[in-house]
């Protein structure tokens, strides 16, 4: 039998991996589009704050960040709940990992999204002002569509990073892919043939998104002219 | 926010775990950089055969999980009878040695790939004229090529450096008790998050921005004739 029948556990590990990756990038959006917004903005306090963000985020080990996020969350939400006369409130590992993957990759996406957006010509956006478009027009019609382009490869890496990063979440407990295959390991006795499958599937959700990213960054593309060397 | 007598009972740990971390760092990066400078340059090469598997090779290690190829060779290869009865079985049983294996083959991968980009990015100027001049292909490696694309490899190194310091973090789940593994111990014991995870953080903080601030230091030094902006830190693997 393949991988002992292990196959459908396998891959129904592959379903939390990939939900977590996929919602945490939807997470790690919307911090590095506040991060961007802050970092690009007039305010110094918002400044300081998305630079402290960033800061703190890129000298610290992930894993480590998600260890102290996680109970130090955890921690937290039970002495409020405490205090709420709530009772105990379980985390459950599914949640922290998609908070704490977004909130990390936030940062990373913060740097990524700020470059995009300095990359389209200051002009037309105060054109944009001056036709009389409110803000978020200009952000979603003017900035958006083209910070896209200039994001894209960023945000490749990104993603890639995370669907790596994933495979930490299994240490503080969630049921993915590497916990799967790690529960096979020990119950077959095989665990190379396990985590050789996982790395393989691994290098497949590589591989589709690199595939999937360029049609993106093509479609995007269409109106620029490339350079013929 | 911290309790000191713990933090102050606990900094000896902590110490030797950052000893172990730095060990671990060093021998994986001073491997990484050796293989390193062969492969980026046959993965630049015009020989498919030679630039083929150095670029299977790179997409395999940097496609998959660090903790899972950790795992596959720590936990793995104890699966074939081969392997436990070879001669080389009480290298693999030794955790350090398995850490000192998979994180220099990461290393090098990532560090082949950012070579190889600062090999191609040569002026062909430069080349043309060593070529007229009559120099070998080694000379012309060794004099031209190299020490134009080490010192432009110099801020994405740096970065790579950082995410190697990070990703040593994974040792922790193969017994080797560095800084995260103490982090960890210190929190089982004590319950407390910030005298455990926040005194590691700090650790793992200087150590970023020393190595930084070092790298700031060589490319002022290295890359004085281009006085160009130097990047922060990327993210790990």
């Amino acid at each position: 039998m393949i991988l002992h029948g292990y196959l459908p556990a396998i891959l129904g590990g592959l379903k939390s991996t990939l939900s977590v990756a996929a919602l945490s990038l939807l997470v790690a959006c919307v911090f590095g589009l506040l991060g961007a917004a802050a970092k690009l903005s007039e305010s110094r306090v918002a400044h300081w704050i998305a630079d402290i963000y960033t800061t703190l985020i890129r000298g610290v080990p992930e894993l480590l960040l998600m260890l102290l996020l996680f109970y130090g969350g955890q921690i937290t939400i039970n002495n409020l709940a405490d205090r709420q006369g709530w009772g105990y409130i379980d985390i459950n590992p599914f949640m922290a990992g998609v908070l704490v993957l977004g909130f990390i990759f936030g940062a990373y996406l913060t740097e990524t999204f700020r470059a995009a957006i300095l990359a389209i010509p200051q002009g037309q956006i105060e054109a944009g002002h001056a036709y009389g478009l409110r803000p978020l027009q200009v952000f979603s019609r003017i900035v958006l569509p083209q910070m896209i382009r200039h994001a894209i490869p960023g945000f490749t890496n990104n993603w890639l990073i995370m669907v790596k990063a994933t495979a930490l979440v299994s240490i503080i407990g969630l049921d993915d892919m590497v916990h799967r295959a790690s529960l096979a390991a020990s119950a077959t006795r095989e665990p190379f043939t396990f985590y050789a499958t996982i790395a393989v599937v691994y290098l497949a959700i590589t591989t589709v998104s690199l595939v999937c990213l360029h049609l993106v960054q093509k479609r995007f593309s269409l109106g620029v002219r490339k350079v013929d060397f | 926010m911290f309790d000191w007598p713990v933090v102050l009972a606990a900094l000896p740990d902590f110490f030797r775990g950052l000893r172990v971390t730095l060990i671990l760092l060093a021998i994986a990066l001073a491997t990484g950089f050796v293989l390193s400078i062969p492969l980026a340059m046959a993965r630049v090469s015009k020989n498919k055969w030679l630039s083929m598997p150095v670029f299977v090779f790179t997409y395999i290690i940097r496609g998959t999980p660090l903790l899972v190829q950790m795992f596959m060779v720590y936990h793995g290869l104890a699966q074939f009878e081969w392997m436990r009865q070879s001669a080389v079985w009480f290298l693999f049983k030794d955790a350090w040695f398995c850490a000192w294996l998979v994180f220099s083959i990461s290393t090098t991968a990532y560090t082949t790939e950012i070579f190889a980009g600062a090999l191609r990015q040569t002026p062909s100027g430069e080349l043309e004229a060593a070529q007229s001049l009559g120099m070998t292909k080694l000379q012309i490696y060794a004099r031209i090529l190299w020490p134009g694309a080490l010192r432009r490899a110099l801020p994405q190194y740096s970065n790579e450096v950082v995410g190697l310091m990070h990703a040593t973090a994974v040792a922790s789940t193969v017994t080797l008790v560095e800084i995260t593994r103490v982090a960890r111990d210190v929190y089982y014991n004590h319950l407390s998050v910030t005298d455990s995870f926040g005194v590691a953080a700090v650790f793992y903080f200087v150590l970023t921005f020393t190595v930084v601030g070092i790298f700031k230091l060589l490319e002022k030094r290295y890359l004085k004739h281009l006085n160009r902006k130097i990047s922060g830190p990327v993210p790990a693997r």
